[in-house]
């Protein structure tokens, strides 16, 4: 990697100010920051990003915070995936977050990773990790898995650019309504961490969500879901670790055998957690049986649109909110 | 907040609910967590100017229970630190992928497994770091090293040190760990001889040795 001046700043005020400018977008690699570095490492070797300066955010006091009140949850950007894997509290109120987490890489990266370096991270598209290739998503003219290899790309939500969003904390964070509080040079704004992430069509296309280059992301807030239940369910490749081919994260509120209310978000098939509003809508009153799963399934996937080589994404996905439904119901 | 102070620094911790105790934990964590005798100087000094690093500096480590000092530069990783930068060199945890993918290079720091090559060795400092050199006193094995020998572990040998200090974190914790919690513990650990059974049976042996020991 790149030789770089390495910052360890004793205040968020301080991180704020060594950023570029809001409007800076041309030179906002030039600034990084270091959280777990699980993702930046990896960057950093292939010349991905050649930084000027790493700013290490592990020396700014106030970004650990892990609390807990009445069922709601304020997670610091710098808590790691461990600690959420391995919190009896979150895995009993909020499973699938205590789930996605655990569901994330290798023991070894769980206990560096954090929560912001993981909703921050960068996509896993070959073409994009290939220091050569050039591609849409490091501002050249063309997405090479459109027309390449692209296995493990995007099946809705795609154009111009097919990556999948790499996270698994992410789907689970957005089935719990979670929100991000981002801090800048004009002061903090919170946004629902659904509007955080961009479709390549939507925000700029090399980048995947809000984070303005001035921005850091600096904790996340999970709403109480009392009532409800939840899960993970994710599916890879390779069983030891990796990242999703499709997962899904589910919670239900149930009413005498009925559902009530039901949250749906799909990860590994498109650009940012995939929300599926009109699943959710139909298994409204409904029981948890074989119609309800394929039901459910199919309007999930409702609008995808395969590449060559990854329509079997769709029965996928589909087999996976059959398994989560039919694990919440314990049938 | 309990007196958490670090994210490192917990077995597992649990949400609190207090947000003044934690300000209160965090400050120990900004003094005692930053880098290099600059920092320290920096730190008594009781300036709160952000701490630069370029070029090579000079760092102290906490390797293996003893103190190193190291000129390394900022971009250089926790593994290359220790294989080519320590006296004596410290080869045991091995360079493979280079990307946090093989788990060859796995060492401790503050008592958990972690990619070294996914570390840069300035992160490193305030933190102990412990390698395989370290885990039992010079000339001794731990009883997962000896389980290892006992039961074949390793054919060639090379991701043997990684296997040991995942599995090492993994029976610390619980010496009466499952197959399944085994197989978890090491799951970010590659063994392309696929040596993988006599693995999971000197890690099962080690456990009931320690289990009969009453602890390590």
């Amino acid at each position: 990697m790149k030789s770089f001046e390495f910052i360890a700043p004793r205040t968020l005020d301080q991180v704020v100010e060594l950023l570029p400018g809001p409007r800076d977008q041309k030179v906002r690699d030039r600034v990084k920051l270091l959280a777990g570095g699980q993702d930046l490492l990896g960057e950093l070797k292939e010349y991905l990003v050649a930084p000027d300066q790493v700013v290490n955010l592990k020396t700014v006091p106030g970004l650990s915070i892990f609390a807990e009140q009445d069922g709601r949850y304020e997670l610091g950007a710098l808590v790691t995936l461990a600690e959420l894997e391995q919190s009896a509290s979150l895995r009993r109120t909020h499973a699938m977050v205590a789930e996605a987490a655990g569901a994330v890489g290798s023991v070894q990266i769980r206990n560096q990773g954090t929560v912001g370096g993981n909703l921050c991270q960068r996509p896993r598209c070959w073409y994009y990790r290939h220091e050569q290739a050039v591609c849409i998503k490091k501002g050249g003219s063309e997405c090479f898995a459109y027309g390449g290899l692209n296995k493990y790309n995007a099946i809705l939500g795609g154009g111009p650019s097919y990556i999948v969003h790499p996270s698994d904390l992410a789907p689970a964070l957005v089935a719990a309504g979670a929100t991000a509080t981002l801090k800048g040079k004009k002061g903090e704004r919170t946004v629902e961490l659904e509007r955080f992430f961009t479709l390549p069509s939507e925000g700029a296309v090399t980048r995947e969500n809000v984070l303005a280059p001035d921005e850091v992301l600096v904790r996340v807030e999970v709403p109480a879901m009392a009532g409800w239940t939840s899960t993970y369910v994710k599916f890879r490749e390779r069983s030891s670790y990796d990242f999703a081919l499709a997962a899904v994260a589910l919670a239900l509120r149930m009413d005498g055998g009925k559902i009530a209310e039901a949250r749906l978000v799909l990860g590994g098939v498109a650009p940012i957690p995939w929300r599926c509003e009109k699943a959710e809508k139909a298994l409204v009153g409904r029981r948890i049986d074989a119609d309800t799963c394929s039901l459910a399934g199919k309007l999930a996937l409702e609008g995808a649109e395969p590449l060559a080589h990854n329509a079997y994404k769709v029965p996928l996905a589909q087999g996976l909110v059959t398994k989560a439904l039919r694990k919440l119901a314990g049938t | 907040m309990s007196d958490a102070t670090s994210p490192h620094d917990a077995a597992s911790r649990e949400p609190s609910l207090s947000r003044r105790a934690f300000f209160k934990g965090a400050g120990v964590v900004a003094a005692g967590g930053l880098v290099g005798e600059a920092v320290q100087a920096a730190a008594r000094s009781a300036s709160l100017e952000p701490v630069r690093l370029e070029g090579t500096v000079e760092l102290e480590l906490d390797i293996n229970g003893a103190r190193q000092k190291v000129a390394v530069e900022p971009r250089t990783t926790l593994l290359n630190t220790l294989r080519n930068h320590c006296t004596p060199p410290l080869t045991g945890a091995k360079l493979v992928c280079d990307r946090g993918s093989c788990g060859a290079c796995t060492v401790h720091l503050d008592g958990k497994p972690v990619y070294s090559c996914m570390t840069l060795a300035v992160d490193a400092v305030g933190r102990k770091v412990t390698t395989i050199e370290g885990l039992a006193p010079a000339g001794e094995l731990t009883e997962l090293q000896s389980a290892f020998c006992a039961h074949d572990g390793s054919m060639c040998g090379f991701c043997t040190p990684g296997f040991v200090m995942s599995i090492s974190a993994c029976l610390e914790r619980n010496p009466a760990a499952s197959l399944d919690e085994i197989q978890r513990s090491c799951s970010g650990n590659l063994c392309r001889c696929g040596t993988y059974p006599q693995v999971f049976e000197a890690a099962l042996a080690a456990g009931r040795k320690l289990r009969a020991k009453g602890g390590k």
